[in-house]
């Protein structure tokens, strides 16, 4: 199963250093990465494979999101098909 | 790999604009709960819930986790009570309400539907015994939801059937007169009643539908107003485009999650429910939508037209979205559950009568109304029967939802707090039906009901 992780956020240093921290911590890989940084806003867009994730899918989404709170910023994951089926026919 | 816009867009459609899954809802049937004692049929209707829905919760809570959208309400929808409980011989059919009000308690569901009856062409001994307790239902439990249909297209509306409903709504209110009469909001009126309806109050399980079934109901009226916000001065063509493609991404997460939770809770896959449904939050408003379209106020003279546009675009947006589109399917227009149709309705543009003028293009009714506590029975029975005439003339399902709201008038308020709302008391007509009423009978079947 493949996750889609989002940051959005005021940019700083270490971003996807603190996230991608937590991914290996977890055992999820990243597959595919892209972010784009628009008058100090950055957001980032991970496609990572969940399927060895060593704690259920709603523990990684929390830890994420606590991250995210730390940070000051949105951090989600969420299971790519809903991105799938609101976007391709 | 997706594209990044469209994953944020998503993001921002869930984060600020409202989109939600307004309810999972699990059909169960419980006509294998027939018994000749009460005792035994409360037992079993009881112990049935409780084991279907058992895990309706947790997945509703796990693909919310998965899938990063709130699933606002997960409920149950049961078989008609009337015809389950039919074989009971002596006993209080309250009993029954409150049999389902415990199991809807034990599995964690905030309202279970199905406390109905269907007698658009005449009632059973058991419909009559059901009628008579629905205000005691209403007032002496917390989750249970009741419907009555009264009519169909092809059989004509049973106006007897609608008188007893007044003076059912007066009972009602009365005896939950300390809460605002809520207990009328937790019953509906309807012409054409589906049987996979997900949205309370007015859902129950057909006798045509499977032993359990899951019909989504989505919700989506603050994100197609942002996407009508961004194409300002947009011909209504180029509108109609505009909705149509916001109503199929909304739809897709309903197939979502609905294919998905029926997977999950070995249940059949009912149906997915294409209504925009509002709630009381800024921003996630159908009124508002039409104001957006160009109109000052919802409830000006414009106001039928662009709800027609808006609830024929919508359906055709969502029909290829999902591979089973059912329920009600189209725009509601509760009062109370929207900030838009309170502003509207209290500044005096919104009336009862434009009310039901735009029921005539949309889902569903007359809904979440509050009117004075005063309105004579005979008024409500009107009210409701020029409603259901509508739905049975044009073929489609109408329902009224009214809050005569006990000991107050028109121009007061009552609040229900929540998902709910709070209403302005409208003020209705005070000319008398009753001797239109007193006829008693049946209307006939409209002419295009002969289709064979």
């Amino acid at each position: 199963m493949r996750a889609v992780i989002t940051v959005v956020g005021k940019d700083a240093v270490g971003i996807i250093a603190e996230v991608s921290g937590v991914l290996k911590r977890r055992g999820v890989n990243i597959v595919d990465i892209t972010q784009s940084v628009m008058s100090d806003l950055f957001a980032m867009v991970m496609m990572a494979d969940i399927s060895a994730c060593t704690v259920p899918f709603g523990a990684l989404a929390d830890e994420l999101a606590d991250l995210g709170r730390r940070l000051g910023l949105d951090v989600r994951a969420m299971h790519e098909d809903i991105f799938n089926s609101m976007h391709r026919i | 790999m997706l594209n990044t816009l469209d994953i944020l867009e998503t993001i921002k459609m869930i984060t600020e604009e409202h989109l939600d899954i307004r309810t999972i809802t699990m059909g169960i049937s419980l006509l294998d709960c027939a018994s000749e004692d009460l005792g035994r049929c409360c037992g079993k209707i009881y112990d049935k819930v409780c084991r279907r829905a058992e895990r309706l919760v947790a997945v509703g809570e796990e693909l919310e986790k998965e899938y990063g959208i709130p699933v606002i309400n997960k409920r149950v929808s049961v078989s008609p009570i009337s015809a389950v409980a039919a074989a009971c011989g002596g006993g209080d059919f309250a009993d029954l309400a409150r049999a389902m009000d415990r199991a809807a308690a034990a599995v964690g569901v905030n309202f279970i539907g199905g406390y109905s009856a269907l007698v658009h062409k005449g009632m059973t001994d058991a419909d009559r015994r059901l009628l008579d307790a629905i205000p005691e239902a209403l007032a002496e439990t917390e989750r249970v939801c009741s419907s009555v249909n009264v009519a169909t297209t092809r059989a004509g509306i049973n106006m007897d059937a609608v008188s007893r409903m007044g003076r059912i709504l007066k009972e009602t209110s009365y005896r939950t007169r300390e809460s605002g009469s809520f207990g009328c909001a937790k019953l509906v009126v309807f012409a054409n009643i589906p049987e996979d309806n997900p949205f309370m109050a007015g859902a129950y399980h057909g006798v045509g539908e499977a032993e359990c079934a899951i019909n989504v109901g989505v919700s989506g009226p603050g994100v197609v107003r942002a996407a009508i916000l961004r194409h300002p001065g947009c011909g209504l063509t180029e509108l109609a485009d505009v909705i149509k493609k916001t109503a199929f991404k909304i739809t897709r997460v309903g197939q979502l999650i609905a294919a998905e939770s029926s997977r999950r809770l070995g249940a059949e896959f009912g149906i997915v429910d294409l209504s925009l449904a509002p709630t009381p939050a800024v921003g996630d408003s159908v009124a508002e939508i039409l104001e957006e379209m160009g109109l000052e106020v919802c409830g000006c003279h414009g106001t039928t037209a662009c709800l027609a546009m808006l609830n024929d675009a919508v359906k055709k947006g969502g029909v290829m979205a999902s591979s089973h589109v059912g329920g009600l399917s189209g725009a509601f227009i509760p009062v109370s559950e929207d900030a838009g149709m309170v502003r509207a309705a209290e500044s005096g543009a919104l009336t009862v009568d434009k009310l039901e003028a735009m029921t005539a293009v949309c889902s569903v009714g007359l809904d979440m109304i509050a009117v004075p506590g005063d309105t004579p029975a005979e008024v409500l029975s009107a009210i409701i029967a020029d409603e259901i005439s509508i739905g049975v003339v044009n073929n489609k399902t109408t329902a009224v939802r009214l809050i005569p709201a006990w000991g107050r008038a028109a121009g007061e308020r009552v609040v229900f707090g929540g998902l709910w709302g709070e209403a302005p008391i409208m003020p209705v007509h005070t000319g008398s039906p009753a001797a239109f009423l007193a006829r008693g009978g049946r209307i006939p079947a409209p002419i295009h009901s002969q289709r064979n």
